[in-house]
């Protein structure tokens, strides 16, 4: 199990399990943000060039303090959690309980990226987020915030194919058995050379005749619930 | 219940709370029933863990529980109240870290008037801090003699000095705040570092004789702004001292806890900083106003900046 989750117990009792984001979405993350933020002071130097092009020095130092201190803190409060950065990536800003995150925690996350900058280009922040369990910088630990992956939306619910279910011949532990329920639903991604090589591990499940794959995707679609006679 | 029979009786449901949530994440009302739709999710996820079901179900409604959280359990913003929040609230906060504001303010001012009792008369001094050409920019400003006195300056000019002063000193002071969370010595560290800055320009501008033009500008928005530098050095210092002394909470939460409370002083020392900078740019070297004004209304300033910190928010005693 990959160990980059981090678990919220929830007052009903629930755990939710969050999938929190090293520093490589991150900084991927942050480098479309520049560009986004880039983006904007040239439209707007061009739009205050053409319409009031002597008040353009205090217009753009003021747009440029704006963008450098509060163009995260904007996104992160009004749009979910989300920078267009962040956004593009797949990521999320939250707090550690689970909730969206607020003024607060948001300014407070921002702000204290001029620690993490030190001593330059954020050598601190990365430092952090390599030690921290849960990838967060000094803001984030500051703040309680973390940035977790947003889970893509499936396009269609996995299909297991249409093969007879099989019973499996040992009693599965659970663990086992999402081991076996997820190559069952991820098979038709994988080559046929690959899908046979990791059947093959499985060696208690699938006799010495007959494809080991097959053997395999029969017993998932069998844990799955699949009715005998095709696909669901 | 295998996986397949489980995941068909429940699509149902699963499919209306995914509607009701995405009409709540638009900001639209979700009609009734929403927390029991969501506390049956939760059963459901609760259920598809325990018995093991496939990765695919449990991320599935780990998901759709997550944003049910998030909606559920989402923090009503109280709406903001600038009036009572500049006049109450911030003052209040203020007051509550008196001791942190005495001990940057020693930090800042006692460091400036040291430096200029003990090194006022040695000439040198100065550009031990500070390089030449800064040094003959700073006596540039500030002589009476230097061309830009007498001539009024225009409006755009001061606007275009008022984004410069924002731009510049909210951040100095925004990261004096943030290089607090090294046990507070990043704060500590820009306060003295300002106060000597201060102390020496101070001493040798008034060496050079140009005091009578220096007092004036510098006074009327040094309330604000020195103030306010202040404040941030102590928010920072706030921010990073239970790195040192935690008390009975573990270190980060303790950080966490002292970051929250910072937060009012925050947004009290940017509006104050924002001042500062209206007036800066637009009063301060306005060269039509006389010295003597400059004088009086930098005094009235400061004593305002007094009362207002020392005695908003106070609830009177009956």
């Amino acid at each position: 199990m990959l160990d980059t989750v981090h678990t919220v117990e929830t007052p009903e009792g629930v755990q939710l399990a969050l999938r929190t984001a090293g520093p490589v979405p991150r900084a991927l993350a942050f480098g479309v943000d520049a560009m986004v933020r880039s983006f904007f002071y040239s439209v707007a130097l061009v739009g205050v060039a053409l319409t009031v092009p002597h008040l353009a020095d205090a217009l753009l130092l003021l747009l440029l303090f704006l963008g450098e201190w509060f163009y995260p803190v904007f996104f992160e409060v009004w749009n979910q959690g989300q920078t267009p950065g962040k956004k593009t990536v797949g990521l999320r800003v939250i707090r550690q309980d689970g909730t969206r995150v607020n003024g607060s925690a948001s300014l407070l996350r921002n702000l204290l990226l001029a620690a993490d900058w030190i001593p330059g280009t954020y050598a601190l922040g990365l430092v952090s987020m390599s030690v921290s369990p849960g990838f967060q910088r000094l803001g984030d630990l500051a703040a309680g915030t973390l940035v977790i992956h947003v889970e893509p939306k499936p396009a269609s619910a996995p299909e297991a194919g249409d093969v007879a279910p099989l019973a499996p011949p040992v009693a599965l532990t659970l663990e086992e058995q999402r081991a076996v329920t997820g190559f069952a639903e991820r098979a038709r991604f994988f080559s046929d050379a690959r899908a046979d090589e990791l059947a093959a591990l499985a060696v208690p499940l699938h006799g010495p005749s007959g494809s080991a794959r097959q053997r395999i995707l029969g017993i998932g679609a069998w844990l799955l619930g699949r009715p005998s006679g095709g696909p669901a | 219940m295998k996986q397949q029979a489980f995941e068909q009786a429940r699509e149902q449901h699963w499919h209306e709370f995914e509607t009701q949530l995405a009409a709540l994440e638009s900001r639209r009302k979700a009609g009734t029933g929403f927390p029991e739709s969501y506390r049956l999710v939760c059963q459901d996820l609760a259920l598809a863990q325990d018995r093991g079901f496939a990765a695919s179900l449990v991320d599935r409604l780990n998901a759709l529980a997550l944003r049910g959280h998030q909606q559920l359990y989402a923090a009503r913003a109280a709406r903001a109240r600038p009036i009572e929040f500049l006049a109450r609230t911030f003052p209040a906060a203020v007051r509550r870290e008196a001791r942190l504001v005495g001990i940057a303010s020693l930090l800042f001012y006692g460091t400036a008037i040291l430096i200029f009792l003990l090194y006022g008369n040695d000439p040198a001094t100065v550009y031990r801090v500070l390089s030449p050409e800064q040094v003959a920019e700073f006596e540039a400003m500030y002589d009476p003699e230097a061309p830009h006195y007498g001539a009024p300056r225009d409006t755009v000019d001061d606007l275009s000095a008022f984004a410069f002063y924002v731009r510049n000193n909210i951040g100095i002071s925004l990261r004096t705040f943030a290089w607090g969370i090294f046990a507070g010595i990043g704060s500590l560290a820009v306060l003295i570092l300002n106060g000597l800055y201060m102390g020496v320009v101070a001493a040798h501008i008034t060496r050079e004789g140009f005091a009578g033009t220096f007092f004036p500008f510098v006074i009327g928005h040094g309330s604000f702004e020195l103030t306010a530098i202040v404040l941030a050095g102590a928010a920072g210092m706030k921010l990073g001292w239970p790195l040192v002394a935690p008390g009975r909470q573990a270190r980060i939460a303790a950080i966490r806890r002292a970051a929250l409370e910072t937060v009012p002083i925050l947004y009290g020392l940017i509006a104050m900083l924002l001042v500062a900078a209206l007036i800066e740019g637009f009063w301060s070297s306005n060269q039509t106003v006389a010295a003597e004004a400059k004088l009086a209304v930098g005094d009235v300033l400061w004593l305002l900046v007094g009362t207002w910190l020392g005695l908003g928010g106070r609830r009177r005693a009956d």
